[in-house]
């Protein structure tokens, strides 16, 4: 049954990229716990209008957890609380009645601020430019069923393929490394048939354009795992890492 | 303004229905290498249809810039389809077949669609399943390792390819490494956190659009020869919807007061399955994908106020209403028959839940039958995100689930070739009006998409340019500054009100008029009254709204209050379509034109037309267009799901 709670938000507050930000708390009063934590953002921004103050940004879309565009730093977590799931779906009544809640943007060098909790993730589609794709023009495909996949491989394809592009594991990775959501990629590719042709090429140039856009090095902390909303397993680094090396001595 | 074709002409071909997509093509004028990089084409939205679109085009050769409002191209609204995409594979030899799937997408739709259309789409059916393997999207497949498929609303053969409950967010992400691959290729640039505001046409061509940049705020003009809206369904007009939080109206209305006619506003799909809205705070549905429906048994108790939990109604006080009123599809009778089943029997008073606007989808049997494990490995991600929302396990109690706003059927009117009334302006995807009637089945949408922005655009914007003179223009080109003053004067006008209502606020009420009486049942005497409501709160938003902050920076609430302020326009022409159209068709249920049973009464002899609206200046006085729908190879039918 839903309750009404009281919560203090401490958010993050940063006009733009230039000017320093810093903390700011306000209480919200009755408020559903039925609620989702996007939910109680909007009411407070709604209050903050009426008030004439400027209203807090955050970026959402879907709010179902499948967009990727959501995401900030809850209580010092990605993502929030509840593990396996992005911030649009964590909801009041996993948190408790007066409880201060901290709400900062995801750190990290390669995202700077835009605003608010608002930052900048287009290093995460200039990596997939650099190769996160089947060179197939359209047009040119045989049919569906003349590549027979076995299912388990199938299984473990769509597990990397469910990446959201989020960039949670970077946030919560103490150097800021992006391997998950490389790794996740590229093994996807990998292990099907039709990725095979350019599974060298494509190893090497993604790592390298994840260098290039200021990420760190991966030293197995796996906290990307455990912030990760949609699960991805820490394995998709060694896969990374092993088509890596496979790829340097081929080439 | 553009000059107004009396006849609509669909360009359509003639001949053997099988036969004139092909002929049709062989008779497109072509455009040779080296002079498609002479080309620039703005294609605008990054969903299936954008992100499809942009990478066949820039594979030929043409220069792309692709533009959206979201941080990256891959989190458009296509992202959260979860259910699957049709095409009459015949991999279960079940007999289904291109034109099986033909007859189904028409019936679905009311017989209100064009036939050579909907042709065309299911015969590409079959080559958008191959590419998108080919790139790498991980179809659920069978032990065997071929593909596997599922049934869908109706229809009664299982065509429905999956993706787990993914299927939007796998065939987008192959479009979109499609599409990031030309950006590699330096054919594609990216233009994302950029909405489009207006549309600049000159000579009578589109020639270019006038975008804000959502970080700085600053207008920016882009010139093209031709422009392709890829930019998704105006569901969200109704404040509550499945859509995502940034899908809106705002390119195609912008585009129709440039020119470019309207079709169908009044059709708009309500699904059944949603989880049901728990309080006014709430900004979005969520849906519970079709796919449910095979596994699934929607019923309500027998007797009316029956509030005992569900596990303890005995079986022979449930009333499985869709089974019993239609034995032969059941649960999947398709959606606008399902919602108002729904509805009706909420409105007899045995609907469930705190509000008694829900229904149950029970999964017990199946549970019983197949075990846990069918289900999770089916329908896993749906149920944790029932749970996530909801709080209850529906493994363990039944769904309640109840229609929401879903989809758009109606969008800017575009001929054969997908062109609307303003040459240049090409329109794909859930934008146009173009392929499902008055009802849209299932898995249907991603299918139009990607058939829509890979197998159809590439060759029909090569014999426009072909055939057509395009003049250089550039950016200091009187109509480009004349459409970023409009803009600015817009923007300006909108932070200058200063009153005491928020959009929000705007947005919710707007919502509640189209949802009471522009939803699942209409009346003439309602959409009266929803006209007049509508115009009183249009005027109220430009003297009561107050929106924070400036046009220099990011500013969400500037951006909902444009994207509002159009829905508010938009709303009376959807409220005139349903007002116009005296029949029930579809999703468009007009209660004076009912059966004895209660289900919709088409009148093919006054309205087996398109309707086609024309912006005048006027919003109360737009300028209707026919474009009659001639049946040469299905006949229209009473349609029957019994
Ligand atoms: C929850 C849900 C589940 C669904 N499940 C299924 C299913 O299982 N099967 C099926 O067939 N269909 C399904 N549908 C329907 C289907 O997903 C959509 O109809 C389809 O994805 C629309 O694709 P699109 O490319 O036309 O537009 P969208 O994916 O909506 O993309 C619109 C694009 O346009 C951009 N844009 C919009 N306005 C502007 C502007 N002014 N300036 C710049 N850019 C702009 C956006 O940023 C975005 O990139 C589902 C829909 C929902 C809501
Ligand atoms: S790997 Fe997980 S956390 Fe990282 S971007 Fe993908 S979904 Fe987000
Ligand atoms: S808003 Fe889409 S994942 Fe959260």
């Amino acid at each position: 049954m839903a309750k009404k709670m009281t919560l203090h938000l401490r958010i993050w507050r940063q006009p733009n990229p230039h000017t320093p930000g810093k903390f700011v708390t306000y209480t919200i009063r009755d408020v559903s716990s039925d609620m989702s934590l996007l939910d109680l953002l909007d009411v407070l921004n709604e209050e903050l209008i009426k008030k004439g103050e400027q209203p807090v940004e955050f970026d959402n879309d879907c709010r179902e957890g499948i967009c990727g565009m959501c995401g900030f730093l809850v209580n010092g977590v990605a993502h929030g609380p509840k593990r396996g799931r992005t911030a649009c779906q964590q909801y009041l009544r996993d948190f408790k009645d007066g409880e201060t809640i901290t709400l900062e943007p995801f750190r990290a060098k390669a995202f700077p601020v835009i605003k608010d909790l608002v930052v900048d993730r287009s290093a995460l589609d200039r990596i997939m430019a650099a190769g996160g794709y089947i060179s197939v023009n359209t047009g040119s495909a045989p049919d569906a069923n003349s590549i027979p996949i076995p299912k388990d491989i199938a299984e473990q394809a769509f597990d990397a393929a469910a990446c959201i592009g989020c960039g949670a594991c970077v946030a919560a990775c103490p150097n800021a490394s992006a391997s998950l959501f490389v790794g996740a990629k590229i093994a996807h590719l990998a292990l099907l048939p039709q990725g095979q042709p350019e599974r060298i090429r494509r190893v090497l140039r993604m790592v390298e354009q994840m260098d290039k856009e200021g990420f760190g090095d991966c030293s197995n902390h796996g906290e990307c795992e455990a912030v990760c909303p949609k699960n991805i397993s820490i394995k998709h680094i060694a896969i990374m890492r092993r088509e890596y090396l496979r790829a340097l001595f081929c080439s | 303004m553009a000059i107004a074709i009396k006849l609509l002409d669909a360009k359509a071909p003639s001949g053997p229905l099988e036969s004139r997509w092909t002929r049709h093509k062989d008779q497109l004028k072509l455009v040779s290498p080296t002079n498609k990089r002479k080309y620039t084409i703005l294609v605008v939205g990054t969903g299936l249809a954008g992100a499809s679109a942009a990478a066949s085009l820039a594979e030929l050769g043409y220069n792309v810039k692709a533009f959206c409002i979201q941080d990256s191209p891959r989190r458009a609204h296509s992202i959260a389809a979860q259910g699957g995409i049709n095409a009459a594979k015949n991999y279960r030899n079940d007999g289904d077949s291109v034109w099986r799937l033909f007859y189904d997408t028409i019936k679905g739709g009311d017989f209100r669609a064009r036939e050579s259309n909907v042709y065309r789409l299911a015969e590409l059916s079959l080559n958008i399943i191959d590419q998108c393997v080919a790139q790498g999207v991980p179809f659920a497949r069978e032990y065997g390792g071929l593909l596997d498929t599922r049934s869908f609303g109706g229809a009664l053969v299982e065509r429905t390819f999956y993706a787990r409950g993914q299927t939007g967010q796998q065939l987008l992400l192959g479009a979109y490494s499609a599409m990031m691959r030309q950006v590699d290729a330096g054919r594609v640039t990216l233009y994302p956190r950029r909405e489009m505001l207006d549309l600049v046409v000159i000579n009578g061509q589109a020639r270019g659009i006038v975008c804000r940049n959502l970080v700085t705020g600053e207008l920016e003009p882009y010139v093209g020869d031709a422009v392709v809206l890829c930019t998704g369904g105006y569901g969200n007009a109704y404040f509550l919807a499945t859509y995502a939080k940034n899908s809106n109206a705002t390119a195609i209305w912008r585009c129709h007061k440039r020119g470019a006619f309207f079709a169908n506003p009044c059709f708009v799909q309500i699904h059944p399955t949603c989880i049901p809205a728990t309080g006014d705070y709430q900004s979005k549905l969520t849906l519970m994908s079709e796919s449910l429906r095979n596994d699934g048994r929607v019923w309500v108790p027998t007797k009316k106020g029956d509030t005992r939990p569900p596990n303890e109604i005995p079986q022979d006080e449930r009333d499985y209403f869709l089974e019993r009123k239609y034995p032969t599809y059941g649960n999947l009778v398709p959606r606008d028959i399902a919602s108002r089943a729904v509805k009706a029997v909420c409105d007899e008073g045995r609907g469930v839940g705190a509000t008694g606007r829900a229904v149950y989808l029970d999964f017990s049997d199946t549970i019983r039958e197949k075990g846990i494990d069918y289900i999770k490995e089916k329908y896993g991600n749906l149920f944790e995100m029932y749970q996530h929302i909801t709080g209850e396990d529906p493994y363990k109690v039944p769904m309640r689930i109840y229609p929401a706003v879903h989809y758009t059927m109606g969008g800017l009117w575009v001929d054969y070739n997908l062109m609307s009334t303003i040459p240049g302006l090409f329109v794909l995807g859930e934008a146009n009006f173009s392929d499902h009637g008055a009802n849209r089945l299932g898995a249907s949408a991603l299918m139009q998409g990607l058939a829509d922005g890979y197998f159809i655009i590439p060759y029909t914007i090569g014999d426009y340019f072909a055939n057509t003179t395009l003049p250089k223009v550039s950016t200091e080109h009187s109509a480009f500054k004349d459409s970023l003053a409009d803009v600015h004067r817009f923007l300006t006008k909108l932070l200058s009100i200063k009153g005491n209502k928020t959009v929000l606020e705007f947005h919710r009420e707007l919502g509640m008029i189209l949802w009471d009486y522009v939803g699942m049942a209409r009346n003439a005497q309602g959409l009266q009254i929803a006209i007049e409501k509508i115009r009183r709160l249009r005027e109220e938003f430009w003297n009561n709204l107050k929106v924070p902050g400036d046009a220099n920076m990011l500013n969400k609430n500037l951006e909902m209050a444009g994207r509002v302020a159009d829905f508010l326009e938009l709303a009376e022409l959807m409220a005139i379509d349903a007002l116009h159209r005296e029949e029930s068709c579809g999703a468009h249920f007009r209660e004076e034109y009912q059966t004895p049973d209660g289900e919709a009464l088409r009148n093919d002899e006054k309205f087996c037309y398109v309707a086609a609206w024309e912006y005048t200046g006027d919003l109360s006085k737009p300028e209707l267009h026919k474009e009659p729908l001639v049946f040469e190879f299905v006949k229209p039918t009473v349609r029957s799901y019994k």
